[in-house]
């Protein structure tokens, strides 16, 4: 892949901003996104007035579904936004897409402060249903989803079966071990006791991993992030107004958004995914490289995608993300890569991408408090599974 | 075990039905001469509108699996086994079905395997069964 135009570093994060995070919260989807939003504008030193774009993933495409209850279109009028530029919706490359799509609207012109957010109410829903938002096609009679058609006639009702199948192909080619993909788990839980909002706190040994539920073999229940009510906010600010406020802005060095592949499930490289495409432009739009960077938030809905993420960003070789996490000790918080400094979503609650945002964010400005890590000036976020995936380079100069 | 079914097109048809004549029916190009899968009116490979579903072995292999044990619905409660089972005629050329009639701890990565239909109502569901 060869760029000759690197849209986003005309683009800085100025501000974030999130609600509660709870299990559940006693506050709507809109009441959490006003606090994440308005948190996030007064962080970056600007009012409402300021901001002429809103963007968000998914968006409210799934009919006001706990898995996105408020996307843009009942943001703006709610929250008396002006805007030059509004976007949202699922076709994009994963949780990130809302970052990558206010950047370009910023980059070509059309707006200088984009409000990115994104909202998730799956706790307050499964006190409800228990099945929410685990199981993937909630449509009534026969399947007619381009690519969920081919899963549900065989029971393949939650995303974790495909996960798993991508889990066990890695221990076949690679060698990985059960033990091996225990230590995300570990040491998002190990992250998560110093962060006082994260949903699970108590030590995790690895006999209580092994002690838990098996949901879809070799992937066990601590295998899954947790749900959670929670909603994130981003501001991203054109280059030249990104100096105007408190902070001092979060560059976007380079981001990924390739898919160069099918958008399935099983049709794409299943110890790769979409990641290896993500990572391959990302790398492609930088002089950095991934010796450079000093911390990673990347996307554990499930213990085996951060696994994924470590190799197609390149830190560490295809095929040795199990023996480069093995111990723990690299990847802990005063390792030679933290992960996931937050808790993750394994144990932090599934914020669905921009809480790693917001993450690799609080600690680049050194505010992380009890679990700051040590000073750094690039951290990369990726995130998204099997043909869904984003990726975005930050730097604090 | 029940099954929530696919609505049947032009295109999904033949590998949702081929089953009722005892075929394993995928979707080939007359030009470049390729399988391809999901069924699509033109081939992703080459391009060419000349496709036509073309009955394959029924032969293949697991590529991977898992034993699911979680009852998402309430009628699911023995673990059974979902796989990806790429066909013998094409590497690569692969889908995701269920692995029946021997125990789910007997199933491993590169087992052979061949297709046993399986109808409900219009459709016949391509599973495989340990090909000895």
């Amino acid at each position: 892949m060869m760029f000759d135009r690197i849209f986003e570093k005309d683009v800085a994060i100025t501000g974030v901003g999130q609600s509660e995070v709870g299990r559940p919260v006693a506050r709507s989807g809109m009441r959490l996104t006003l606090d994440a939003c308005l948190d996030a504008i007064a962080d970056a030193g600007l009012t409402r007035a300021d901001i002429d774009g809103v963007a968000c993933w998914p968006g409210d495409n799934n009919n006001g579904d706990a898995f996105s209850p408020v996307g843009p279109n009942a943001l703006i009028g709610t929250l008396g936004l002006k805007v030059n530029w509004y976007g949202g919706g699922y076709e994009g490359p994963g949780p990130l897409a809302g970052i990558i799509n206010g950047a370009m609207a910023i980059a070509s012109g059309l707006c200088r402060h984009v409000l990115v957010f994104r909202t998730i109410t799956e706790a307050s829903r499964r006190k409800v249903d228990k099945n929410a938002s685990a199981l993937t096609n909630k449509t009534i009679g026969r399947d007619s989803s381009f690519f969920w058609q081919w899963y549900t006639p065989f029971n393949v009702l939650s995303a974790i079966n495909l996960m798993a199948l991508y889990t066990q192909r890695h221990f076949h080619e690679y060698g990985t071990t059960p033990e091996q993909l225990a230590q995300i788990a570990l040491t998002c839980r190990a992250n998560a006791a110093l962060n006082p909002k994260a949903i699970y706190r108590t030590p995790l040994s690895l006999d209580d991993y092994f002690a838990s539920r098996m949901i879809s073999t070799p992937l066990r229940v601590l295998d899954c992030d947790v749900h959670c009510d929670a909603s994130t906010a981003i501001i991203l600010s054109r280059a030249d107004a990104a100096n105007d406020g408190p902070n001092p802005p979060i560059r976007l060095e380079a981001i990924g958004a390739a898919l160069h592949q099918p958008w399935s499930w099983d049709q794409i490289d299943l110890t790769a995914t979409a990641a290896r495409d993500v990572g391959e432009m990302m790398w492609a739009r930088t002089d950095l490289k991934p010796k450079d960077v000093g911390s990673a938030q990347l996307y554990d809905g499930f213990s085996i995608l951060t696994m994924i993420w470590l190799e197609a960003l390149g830190l560490c070789p295809r095929g040795e993300s199990g023996r480069f996490v093995e111990g723990g000790r690299r990847i802990a918080r005063d390792g030679e890569l933290p992960i996931n400094t937050n808790g993750g979503q394994l144990s932090g609650g599934r914020t669905h991408g921009l809480g790693y945002v917001h993450e690799a964010c609080t600690q680049l400005w050194g505010r992380a408090g009890e679990r700051q890590i040590a000073p750094h000036h690039v951290s990369v976020v990726a995130a998204g599974g099997g043909p869904l995936g984003g990726s975005v380079l930050l730097v604090r100069d | 075990m029940t099954r929530k079914l696919p609505l049947l097109t032009e295109d999904n048809s033949p590998f949702w039905q081929g089953g009722a004549q005892g075929r394993l029916l995928i979707h080939h190009c007359a030009d470049c001469t390729r399988f391809f899968h999901p069924p699509a009116p033109i081939c992703p490979h080459c391009g060419s509108f000349e496709v036509t579903p073309r009955a394959v072995s029924g032969k293949g292999k697991v590529l991977s699996y898992t034993i699911n044990h979680q009852a998402w619905r309430p009628d699911l409660t023995e673990p059974y086994v979902v796989a990806i089972v790429e066909l013998a005629e094409q590497a690569g050329l692969r889908f995701v079905t269920n692995i029946v009639g021997l125990p789910a701890e007997a199933v491993h990565i590169d087992m052979p395997v061949r297709v046993r239909f399986e109808q409900h109502e219009d459709v016949w569901l391509p599973l495989f069964e340990k090909d000895a």
